[in-house]
């Protein structure tokens, strides 16, 4: 069924004299990680099919200064805030979705602060709002009854408050949502954040992401659901880690609708 | 003679008042020593965060049984207050239950006090038993290791005491209104120590006289000493858990404050009419130091934390990072801004009004580099405070420091911030091929 997929950037619709409805924000891991990737394509995908009017901004876009920030670079942070915030200022960005929430924390709640704001969602968001607008519709055939546990991202769920949009994707799929021990409020961190991805973890008795994915596998899932390109890559990493890759499948929310839509 | 007891009440009360006074000075002092932020904004949603939080309790019930406990705890020392305000006067003017006048509604509060008192030995006694019988985790870290475990149980010791010295004086009270003796008005019902009455059966007026005066006096110079101990205490939260909480932070806890000093440098850089070989003006400031080495480096309210924090542990019992055996705890963070605090303040005392320098800091001396660099920055300390405190925040300030004044991230992290500045992405791909993914079947 993979048809081509349709990726404007804004430089082309700008130059066309047209505005997409939304900014899609890919974010690094969405453009050069090989796992993250798939998600960004299941993400596109979703929204060809689903006819909405988008853009990227491709080699225009460029980190969003998070890892930066966290790890106490406030000046290159806000060299690429600032340089971000003139882009898509230029291009009168109104809205803006993004699969990463770390970019949708930082664009969403720092930015501001230095002359970018816009009303950011996350795609979770998005697609249930598509759902309720009648603009998408959703069967859960492949996922019927599969027992489904999410893990919620830190800067998404506790940093955020959102909780619920991938929830309810989960069970419109009509699979059976188990949850953690630990969930929601009291979620625990993949270990990616706060700069973490990109160095070792400090000495202690096991890494952060083994103790969450054994959390999850407390719940017997046929596949653990994630929100976040870096959660994925580290719940990835643990259920190999557990020798499980083979029964447990770790799938963003834009691939389980992907799948679910047979795209 | 007969004024004697009035005046060495006044005395006692006088000075246990003014030592309390004195403290607070220092207190508010030493937390003024940080920097300044303003927390002047959304003044209705602020009260409403101390009126759930403080007064409501809603973040202790998270877990229940300590909740419930330390509700009970809490109401019956919010309530207490008001009979101690009866033996205040009482002891001033040589009174005796002042508040007897009430009738009925006397009757009621008095037992009420004493069925809270009941209560709260039975959740002290719980509490005790946690904190050394079970022995919960939270309560072993190696931050707890000597004053802070001491500390915790010098709490409950003395709450115990206190509520036992006011049921033995209405207990007393109690056979001398039997009795029918002067001075002791026919007033109050006494449904706990009811139960204690009976093994004073049978004494002499004058011998139980002097038992209810003993118990009296114990019990109002306990109550002084506990709000002197306080200072020294984590059971300062008792006091400053309502400023904390209103104080506390309204922003969603993923926003993390932008510096406004490098805002303007940013600008400046940016600016491509700025001249960058101009010489900085005469009445330019002093650029700022970026980042927290040391206590003065935080702002007042994240000293205002270190003091309000209780201690108890929640947030490091929920952190990713001291959950799998990391050195971080963010209790630990709270403890040591606390300790250091602490000593500045007494460097300030012992120099008469100034700082000399000591040759430590917050940084190295009290929190390692090896803490701060394990923390993911996930919040979940944050969310589990019971009293809005938010050690995360006083994390970040340290890695500015850190980063931007020390060059010292680790060599991973410079990698990653090297990519960003070269390449738009913390890996080392090109810009140029961000839209690859697109093309790539
Ligand atoms: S934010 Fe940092 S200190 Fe707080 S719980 Fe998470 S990892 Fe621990
Ligand atoms: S910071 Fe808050 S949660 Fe942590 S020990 Fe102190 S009071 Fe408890």
């Amino acid at each position: 069924m993979s048809s081509e997929l349709k990726v404007p950037t804004m430089a082309e619709l700008f130059a066309a004299g047209k505005q997409p409805e939304v900014l899609f924000w890919v974010g690094c891991a969405g453009s050069f990680d090989d796992r993250a990737k798939k998600i960004t394509k299941a993400f596109v995908k979703i929204l060809n099919n689903a006819g909405i009017s988008f853009a990227v901004l491709g080699t225009e876009e460029s980190c969003t200064g998070d890892p930066a920030k966290r790890a106490g670079n406030e000046f290159l942070f806000q060299m690429q805030a600032v340089t971000n915030i003139e882009v898509m200022n230029a291009y009168g960005i109104k809205k803006v979705v993004t699969a990463c929430p770390h970019c949708f924390n930082t664009i969403k709640n720092e930015y501001p602060g230095l002359g970018g704001s816009y009303e950011v969602v996350h795609h979770t968001q998005f697609l249930k709002s598509l759902l309720n607008d009648g603009r998408m519709v959703l069967e859960g055939g492949t996922f019927k009854g599969k027992r489904i546990t999410f893990h919620d991202p830190c800067y998404l769920g506790r940093a955020n408050d959102v909780y619920e949009a991938p929830r309810d994707l989960i069970r419109k799929l009509d699979a059976e949502l188990v949850e953690m021990k630990n969930c929601k409020k009291r979620g625990l961190c993949c270990g990616a954040g706060g700069a973490q991805m990109f160095k070792e973890p400090e000495k202690g008795d096991k890494d952060v992401n083994i103790e969450r994915t054994e959390q999850a596998l407390e719940t017997k899932p046929e596949i653990i659901a994630a929100g976040c390109p870096f959660c994925n890559t580290m719940m990835t990493d643990g259920v190999k880690n557990k020798e499980k890759e083979g029964e447990i499948a770790v799938m963003d929310i834009a691939e389980l609708i992907a799948t679910a839509q047979d795209l | 003679m007969e004024y004697l007891p009035n005046v060495i009440f006044a005395i006692l009360l006088v000075f246990g008042i003014g030592y309390f006074a004195r403290n607070v000075g220092r207190l508010k002092r030493n937390i003024f020593l940080g920097k300044d932020v303003d927390v002047s904004d959304n003044k209705p949603l602020r009260w409403k965060n101390m009126a759930k939080i403080a007064l409501g309790q809603t973040k202790m019930v998270v877990r229940p049984i300590p909740g419930i406990l330390h509700i009970i705890v809490y109401v019956g020392f919010v309530i207490i207050n008001i009979e101690v305000l009866e033996i205040i006067i009482d002891g001033l003017f040589g009174t005796h239950r002042i508040f007897a006048g009430l009738g009925k509604v006397y009757d009621f509060l008095i037992a009420s006090f004493e069925i809270l008192a009941l209560l709260v030995i039975i959740a002290v006694v719980v509490f005790w038993i946690r904190r050394n019988v079970i022995r919960l985790q939270r309560f072993l870290k190696p931050e707890m290791e000597g004053w802070p475990k001491k500390d915790g149980n010098l709490i409950l010791y003395i709450e115990v005491v206190l509520m036992l010295l006011f049921l033995t004086m209405n207990a007393a009270d109690f056979q001398l209104q039997q009795l029918g003796s002067a001075h002791y008005v026919q007033a109050g019902a006494f449904p706990v120590s009811a139960f204690i009455a009976p093994l004073f059966q049978g004494m002499s007026e004058a011998n139980l006289i002097m038992v209810e005066r003993i118990a009296w006096w114990l019990h109002i110079s306990g109550i002084l000493f506990f709000l002197n101990y306080l200072y020294y205490s984590k059971h300062l939260h008792i006091l400053l858990a309502f400023p904390n909480t209103y104080y506390g932070k309204l922003r969603p806890k993923g926003q993390f404050k932008n510096l406004e000093a490098v805002t303007n440098e940013v600008k400046l850089m940016m600016d491509p009419s700025a001249d960058p070989f101009a010489t900085p003006a005469e009445d330019a400031p002093v650029p700022e130091k970026f980042g927290a080495s040391d206590v003065k480096d935080l702002d007042w309210v994240q000293l205002l934390n270190a003091y309000t924090c209780t201690e108890c542990g929640r947030c490091t019992s929920e952190c990713p990072a001291n959950q799998t055996g990391k050195k971080l705890s963010p209790r630990k963070i709270m403890m040591d801004t606390r300790d250091r605090l602490e000593e500045v303040g007494k460097n300030i005392d012992l120099n008469k009004g100034t700082f000399k320098d000591d040759g430590k800091q917050l940084l190295d001396d009290y929190i390692t580099r090896e803490e701060l660099w394990a923390c993911t920055s996930c919040n979940a300390c944050v969310e589990a405070c019971p009293v809005s405190i938010d050690p995360l925040s006083i994390i970040m300030d340290m890695r500015q420091y850190l980063v931007m004044e020390q060059s010292a991230a680790p060599s991973d992290l410079n990698n990653m911030m090297g990519n960003i500045e070269n390449n738009g992405a913390p890996w080392p791909f090109n810009q140029m091929d961000r839209l690859n993914w697109s093309q790539e079947s």
